[in-house]
Order: C-alpha cells, then structure tokens, then sequence
C-alpha cells in the first residue's frame, strides 16, 4: 500500500514537474536557443485580426498616454495586448511589469499616410523584441525594417526626413529593470488627464486607462485608490504641470535615477515627477550644466534660468536640431514649438520664485 | 528506506524547483548573461589595427610627413589648441576640413573634436563603464544615450565588433594611464563661425 501511494506520489509530481519545466520554458529564454525574432510582416504579429489586414483584433487594447512623446507632429495610435489569463503586476506602482507574452504597437502617421509601425514583444521573462513595420506607399503592407533603421522613411517637412530608428537605438531609451515600455504607466494612463498637456491627445472611447484596467483586474495587486485618486502631477500652477508632463513624456526615460545619465542630477521620469514636482522643479533652477550655453561665461551655464529664459540650456538644447546639441537626441528632426513657448513661458514665470 | 514523508518531502522540492522561473539566469537584456574575461592584450591589438590613433592621437608634422604623437597618445584634441573658426568652403566637392592634428573636424555637423579615452575621471573615460562603451558603438550616441557621436568618428563601423572586442577594446584604454585633457564640447554649425 505505502509503495504505491509513493509511486502515486512520485508520478503526480513527475507530471506536475514536466509541467513547471515547460511553463520556464515558456516564461524564461532556454540556454543555448536561438533569441526569439519579430516576424517579417507586421500582418504576422497579430495587431490585425487573421485575413483582414488593417482591421486591429479586438483583444489589442487602444491607449492613449496623457504625455505623449514629440515625433515631429506624427499622427500617432497605440495598441497593447495582455495575453488571457495574465495580468500587470503593479506591486511597485509606477514601475509596471508586464506580463511575458505582452505586445504593443505603436503607428506613425505624416500628412495623412501610414508611415512605420513599432512592435515590442515580452517573448520571455528577459527577452523584449523590438521591431520596425515600414508601410508601402498604398498602406496595404509593411515589413520589418532593417535592424540598422531606415533613414529619410518620409519626408515631414521641406528637407526634413522622419528616421526609422534602429534596434539598438530603441533600446537606448526603452530599457529600464522592469519594463521596456515607456508610456504605458499610471501617470500616463491616468483618468485624471491634463487638459493642458502640450500634444495632448483626446481619450477615445473604448481607450484603455487605469480605470479599465483595474475594472478589468488586470493589476495585480488591484490598485483602487489609483482610480479614486489618480495619478496627477503636483504643480504650482497649470503651465507648470503640462510642461513637467512634456519632460517626464519626453526625458524622463533616460534622465532618471537609473540610468546612466542620473550623475547629471535630472530626474523627470513620470513618476518621480508624479511623486514629487515640486522638488524637480527646485533641482531645475540654478542647476549647472556640463553643456556650455553659446554666449554665457565659461563655467556658468546652468539648466533654468529664469533671468535669462533664452539662455538656459533646457531651451536651448530643446531648440537645436543640430547633432552636437539636440535634446531628446533621437526621433526628431523639427523642432517642437509649442512646447518651446510652454517651457519659455514657465521658466520666465519661476522669476519670482527663484528670487 | 524512504519515508512517506521524505517522498514527499523530496517531491515537493523537486516540484518547487522546476516551477521556479529561470529568470534568474536570464539578464534584463536580450541577451543571456555570459561570464567573459576582457582580454587587454588583444585590447592592445584592437586600438593599433582599427584605427583608433588615426584620431584620438594628435598628429604632428615631421621630417617624414604627419605622425601620430605617442607622447600623447589616445588623449584627443589637445586642450591647449585653441581652434580659430573653421575656414568657409566654397560651394562644391570640398564639404569638410581637417586639422593638422586630425583630432578637429568642421563639416555641415558644425566642429568636432576627438575624444580623451585615457581613463582620466574628468576629461577622459574615467567614469565611463563598458556597457556605456558598448551602447555608445552599438547606438551612435554619446555614453549609449545622450547626444549623437559626431562625423568622422566611424562607430557604426566598430557597432560591427562582438561584444567580447568591444570589451577587450574597453578593457585596454582603461588600463591606460589617465590623462588629463579637456577636449572642448562641439560647436553647433550656428556658432562655429562666430
């Protein structure tokens, strides 16, 4: 009798065993197997549904993050897909880790035409895909791009050409230790939108949010008190909360304090600037920077310059489109004018609080 | 001979074990983790044979035409050769200029000056870690995200070497004495002609 329960006991577990090797497998890259690869079609990744090619399958969620990044003016649509069964853990609120299987889609749009479609891919627990869609001209196919990029995609203004980044470029922003998404957050998914973010876009209906995905219980643990008080950044006034918006949407993926870049002390990322707006804004005023502003003494260049707007090198690198002196440094060649007005005016308006 | 309890004991271990994610042998990258010992020597070799002194070793004219500096080699544009504005070049085939040292360029990108690699903390590597180095050769941008690595650097060529080149190459320059050489920030083409 004892030997066979044991043998019943030894079996199940061998069963059981067999299946937690395969879900490893499944949620952890295998020693020694080849990397997984984005498909050569964009039809292939699952964004349409099967046969009707620029039809999104209803189980890929639209979003809308609040912040949205400056791509020149590119008209933009999002799409993430959360695999059945999975759900976001959210055990640290404003870094999410997404669940293995997890895609999104990102489509860029100029002068009413289809250009390129980004595809990020959680194959494993350590293993994101990235992956570049170039449409054709009739917008009835895209396929990967090289993972080089593709310079002069589109031509966006006289001269000026939209860039398909590379693989390696991608990741130069989208890296962080938990996820590798970037505008898919509680800050930016929060009910509580801006009104006045610079580039807003308008919350469609049906879109995700926070609200949804909790009501969805699609957060692990449930995050009710992100719907009854959403995410909002804490700011003086409401110029103030839409242009630490634009930083948190358009630096904060590299100027945080994670990244490498965290020795030069600029920490915009969404949640930090969620958390605490008003200490960013202190650590903004007066700070020196490494970059020499044209014009002012050697030494003496610093971040905001309330005295001198025109002078602080948040502007100035802002404004540049030139390679030695651009920031963001990559996705864009033409310069964002309304959020250089935006940030020109709110830097002007800390002269009385810098005093 | 085994108890029950040992079998089950044993079992649920064994169970525990295999639904324990691999994650942990897995890095955040999306490459797996693979222990690798950089190699200075062939470091060494890397710099002498792709070039690297062609640029980040100020040249000097001597009897037998231009030769690289080995007294100050891989410290980048000389701190103390203060740069006149760049000459203005006609319209037509001539579209970049070179100094004397080849360590300062001026093109359509504006004015560059080549880098310190010494392992100076200041003005050279110094605080730099390999996956910066790596990022910076695989990217194009300056510490694998800031702003762009400026012509003539060639970096998409050297994104070409393996990660164990890459980090060979590191291993060395880090080995060097550090050298401290501030080489001047670029200059945007609105300002190098002021």
């Amino acid at each position: 009798m004892g030997n066979r329960r044991h043998f019943a006991v030894i079996v199940l577990v061998a069963a059981l065993a067999v299946a937690g090797t395969t879900w490893r497998r499944a949620v952890a890259a295998t020693p020694g197997a080849p990397p997984p690869v984005a498909p050569d079609s964009l039809m292939d990744t699952g964004l349409y549904e099967p046969g009707r090619p620029g039809v999104v399958d209803p189980r890929n969620r639209p979003f809308s993050p609040q912040y949205p990044l400056w791509t020149d003016g590119a008209a933009k649509a999002r799409w993430i897909y959360l695999p059945p069964g999975t759900t976001i853990d959210t055990t640290d609120v404003h870094e999410w880790d997404l669940p293995v299987g997890t895609k999104l889609w990102k489509e860029f749009g100029f002068g009413g035409r289809r250009v390129e479609t980004r595809f990020i891919w959680r194959a494993t627990r350590g293993q994101w895909v990235f992956a570049t869609y170039v449409w054709n001209a009739e917008g009835s196919a895209a396929v990967k791009a090289p993972d080089d990029g593709l310079p002069g995609a589109a031509e966006i203004a006289p001269g000026k050409f939209h860039n398909i980044p590379s693989v390696d470029q991608c990741r130069a922003c989208h890296v962080s230790d938990r996820t590798q998404v970037l505008g898919f957050n509680a800050l930016q998914l929060s009910t509580d939108r801006d009104p006045n973010a610079i580039h807003g876009e308008p919350l469609q209906p049906g879109m995700t949010t926070l609200k949804t995905l909790n009501e969805d219980g699609l957060l692990q643990p449930a995050r009710p008190e992100l719907v009854v008080n959403p995410p909002r950044i804490a700011a003086r006034s409401a110029e103030e909360r839409a242009v630490l918006g634009y930083l948190a949407g358009n630096c904060g993926a590299c100027h945080n304090r994670k990244s490498e870049l965290a020795p030069l002390g600029l920490f915009w990322k969404h949640g930090e600037v969620a958390a605490a707006g008003a200490e960013t804004v202190r650590s903004m005023l007066g700070h020196g920077t490494k970059w020499q502003v044209p014009g002012v003494p050697e030494g003496e260049s610093v971040l905001v310059d309330p005295a001198n707007p025109q002078d602080s090198a948040l502007l100035r690198r802002m404004k540049s489109r030139f390679p030695s002196s651009q920031m963001p440094p990559l996705g864009t060649v033409v310069r964002d004018q309304e959020a250089l007005d935006s940030v020109a005016r709110w830097i002007a308006s800390q002269r009385d609080t810098s005093r | 001979m085994m108890t029950s309890r040992m079998v089950l004991g044993a079992s649920f271990i064994a169970l525990a074990a295999a639904f324990v994610p691999a994650a942990a042998k897995v890095t955040a990258s999306s490459e797996p983790a693979t222990a690798y010992t950089p190699s200075v020597e062939h470091g060494a070799y890397m710099v002498k044979t792709k070039g690297c002194h062609d640029c980040h070793t100020p040249w000097v004219m001597g009897p037998k035409g231009p030769a690289p500096d080995m007294t100050r080699a891989l410290t980048g544009h000389p701190a103390d050769l203060k740069m006149p504005a760049p000459p203005e070049l006609p319209p037509g085939p001539w579209v970049w200029v070179a100094a004397g040292t080849n360590t300062a360029f001026a093109g359509p990108w504006g004015v560059s000056f080549t880098a310190n690699l010494t392992p100076d903390k200041e003005t050279g590597l110094g605080d730099w870690t390999e996956e910066m180095f790596i990022k910076t050769m695989r990217t194009g941008l300056h510490q694998g995200k800031g702003r762009p690595v400026l012509p003539p650097m060639p970096w998409s060529v050297y994104g070409q070497l393996t990660d164990n080149d890459l980090k060979d190459l590191f291993a060395y320059l880090q080995s060097l004495e550090p050298v401290h050489n501030r080489v001047p920030a670029p200059i945007d083409p609105s300002e190098a002609r002021q």
